[in-house]
């Protein structure tokens, strides 16, 4: 009887302990628990080097920023996965259910134009059905303006200028240029190339309606094996300068078939650096190639933009700092975190949107809450060797800022009517 | 007007001997063993980066040489040790296995050289444009390859057609138990020529990384197209391969040329729609950015028309 009371007693007291200790290890884990971002772009494939790239960026801007000086919310971790999307909206969609069953809650993507849409269309729909499960999406470089425009969405946030907003910036360099008076338009043939390549048209006539835009070119994307028949086309149409959009695979092949064709004119591009793709132009491209882009390149750049870069280089070495807005992703994003207190995608998108930022170059950034747009400073670069601190592909070859379209003027106003969700 | 065309004759000319040159060991290769080999445009790639890799030590021109013979080697291995096993679960197995290849190749690819496009170059001496005309070069290194591949062609047609091992191998292409049963060594046979097949692949991707980029995705963007060629100029004819590569090749640099679309063709019968319409899409489409797809419009007209090919003898 006694024994068989000190024996209830004893396994009374064995079990409290292991509540007691399983509580301390769910608070100790809870308090542990990674803050998850999936990050949804090619891994594989034409695009798969872009993928790879940004995905790298993210999670060292993560370790760098975050990680390193003891996370977010008293020692939550960032943490990136890649999740492979092939570029196709549909793997995308997939992927981003994966993401969502593994309950991570931010996704991180920008490849394409088309993914960032669905992704938008498809989050927007989630959010709505799940409201305690909701889902972020923060997008570093698909620049369709109609993801702020028309088809804007209170959960997706863009931290690069839209292609509108670029492409002011390029025409107004173009019009600066007297000696530009035919311009020729290429572009991959979906929503990106498209809108590229009607804003192009808009914005020449309107600052210089004496320029004539001798073609206007849409070639499938991913699927050219040879751009020489378009090179052709080019040189034959008498153009002095080209605008492309194209980005990838898409934008090395163009360049080096205008410039093996011996076309000694200004390209205005979106994405024709690093990757390879400086590398592969080399000294062929010296002072044709021009980019549209944000952070301004090797231009007193700021010490804690170099370390970062240094550091990043250090840890890969043939890997380039691309998308510095990625990094300013990341940092918005852990200071939206700690302003709210909380990880929930609401909370944070709430912290994001009106949020002012300096970046590490020193540029001063802004969340507009009406879209959810960034409005920066659009930077125009050449492709040179001259002056160049921070090159790409270990090439000598790197970017040079010549013109800067100031935040104020880059930024747009917005058609986007925003239905917000109810907390 | 005139520029545009004879530019794009050259162009065309470029890419269709260059797709020969993994048409014609596709369709030896389908030809002997009856398999069609996806993983053939990763010998493609695997040679481009071969080259690189070898150019980078001792410069293009061995590994113009070496390159190849690396690439065929491996072909011929994968032929002994992995194809030859799968055989005997038939030609589902084989496909299966050729497609899982293709993948292997591209991870293996991206491993040991990374996602970037690679710097590969053509050969310094061969970097000036061989003429200039109405203000466009032609590079020399073009010459180059339209050159190597009617050599390849022409050398092909002769082994083939006039050599005694042609004629074993046409010989075990039709009627491979009797030829075993002559005495000769049939698997040593088809080991070769999937060696050779490879090889050649090698060599396109050789002379073509250079041009057409080098770069993971290179396969993926030339395999589907190669497979429409062996279609359409007759599965195992090696001069159906070359008409039907330079058909394409054609085809696609004059569509690509013209400036012709859909509302031309609407203007001739007099119809015109408003810019708002909502098929305008459809209404607006232009002959070259329809381009890319033609090859495959003509391979399913190939496919009602004529299922043998151009140049296909077999009915099945």
């Amino acid at each position: 009887m006694n024994t068989s009371k000190i024996f209830t007693h004893f396994v009374q007291k064995i079990s409290h302990t292991f509540v007691f200790a399983s509580l301390a290890i769910s608070t100790l884990s809870v308090a542990q628990e990674p803050i998850r971002i999936a990050y949804i772009d090619p891994q594989s494939g034409t695009f798969a080097s872009q993928g790879e790239s940004g995905y790298l960026q993210a999670d060292f801007a993560a370790d760098y920023f975050v990680n390193s000086k003891g996370g977010l919310l008293n020692g939550r971790q960032l943490e990136v996965t890649a999740f492979d999307n092939k570029n196709s909206a549909t793997d995308s969609q997939l992927q981003l259910q994966r993401a969502i069953s593994e309950g991570i809650q931010i996704v991180l993507t920008g490849n394409s134009s088309a993914v960032a849409s669905a992704l938008s269309t498809a989050i927007g729909r989630h959010n709505r059905r799940n409201p305690d499960q909701r889902v972020l999406l923060l997008n570093h470089a698909a620049v369709d303006p109609a993801l702020t425009e028309e088809d804007c969405n209170f959960w997706h946030f863009r931290f690069d200028a839209h292609s509108d907003m670029k492409m002011q910036a390029m025409t107004d360099h173009i019009a600066m240029n007297p000696n530009i008076t035919k311009v020729y338009i290429i572009g991959q043939d979906y929503s990106f190339g498209k809108s590229v390549a009607d804003a192009a048209v808009d914005m020449l006539k309107e600052k210089r309606p004496d320029i004539q835009i001798v073609g206007n070119e849409l070639h499938p994307i991913g699927q050219v094996k040879d751009f020489t028949p378009y090179v052709t086309k080019i040189v034959s149409s008498g153009a002095n300068a080209i605008i492309t959009g194209n980005w990838g695979a898409d934008m090395v092949a163009l360049g080096r078939g205008i410039i093996d064709a011996g076309l000694q004119v200004p390209i205005y591009t979106f994405y024709a650096a690093y990757d390879g793709i400086t590398a592969t132009l080399g000294s062929a491209g010296k002072d044709l190639i021009h980019l549209a882009h944000n952070d301004s390149a090797n231009i007193d750049i700021a010490p804690v933009r170099l370390a970062y870069t240094q550091a990043f280089k250090a840890k890969y070495p043939h890997k380039d700092v691309t998308e510095p807005r990625i990094a300013n992703i990341i940092m918005m994003l852990a200071a939206a975190i700690e302003e709210s207190q909380s990880a929930d995608p609401y909370d944070i998108a709430l912290a994001l949107e009106d949020m002012h930022f300096t970046t590490f170059s020193g540029e001063e950034i802004w969340m507009r809450p009406d879209d959810h747009q960034i409005i920066q400073d659009v930077h125009v670069s050449v492709h040179t060797d001259e002056n160049i601190v921070i090159d790409a592909d270990n090439s000598g070859f790197g970017f040079r800022t010549e013109f800067t379209l100031p935040a104020e003027k880059a930024a747009m106003a917005t058609s986007c009517q925003m239905t917000r969700p109810k907390q | 007007m005139i520029e545009v065309l004879i530019f794009a004759t050259l162009n065309g000319l470029v890419t269709g001997l260059l797709l020969f040159m993994l048409a014609s060991g596709l369709t030896l290769i389908f030809s002997m063993m009856g398999v069609l080999n996806f993983a053939h445009s990763s010998f493609y790639m695997l040679g481009a980066y071969f080259a690189y890799s070898i150019s980078l030590y001792i410069g293009f021109w061995p590994a113009l040489i070496f390159a190849p013979i690396i690439v065929g080697l491996l072909g011929a291995l994968v032929e002994r040790y992995g194809l030859r096993k799968v055989h005997k679960s038939g030609h589902v197995a084989e496909l299966v296995f050729t497609f899982g290849l293709a993948f292997l190749i591209e991870e293996g690819v991206q491993f040991f050289w990374g996602r970037a496009t690679k710097d590969y170059r053509s050969p310094d001496i061969l970097d000036f444009p061989l003429f200039t005309l109405f203000g466009q070069d032609f590079p020399a290194y073009k010459a180059f390859m339209i050159f190597i591949s009617i050599g390849i062609f022409i050398g092909l047609y002769l082994l083939l057609t006039r050599s005694r091992i042609g004629i074993i191998i046409q010989a075990a292409i039709s009627h491979p138990n009797t030829v075993n049963n002559l005495g000769h060594n049939v698997p040593l046979i088809f080991m070769a020529v999937f060696g050779v097949g490879s090889a050649l692949a090698g060599l396109a991707g050789v002379i073509a990384g250079p041009v057409l980029t080098t770069f993971p995705g290179m396969a993926a963007v030339l395999g589907s197209i190669v497979f429409v060629i062996v279609v359409i100029g007759g599965l195992g004819s090696l001069p159906g391969a070359l008409v039907a590569s330079l058909m394409i090749g054609l085809l696609q640099s004059y569509a690509i040329a013209s400036d012709v679309g859909m509302s031309d063709l609407l203007d001739l019968i007099g119809v015109s729609f408003e810019r708002d319409h909502m098929l305008n899409d459809i209404w607006s489409l232009s002959l070259p950015q329809v381009a890319p797809i033609l090859p495959y419009l003509l391979l399913v007209l190939v496919l009602i028309f004529r299922p043998s090919g151009l140049f296909g003898k077999r009915e099945s």
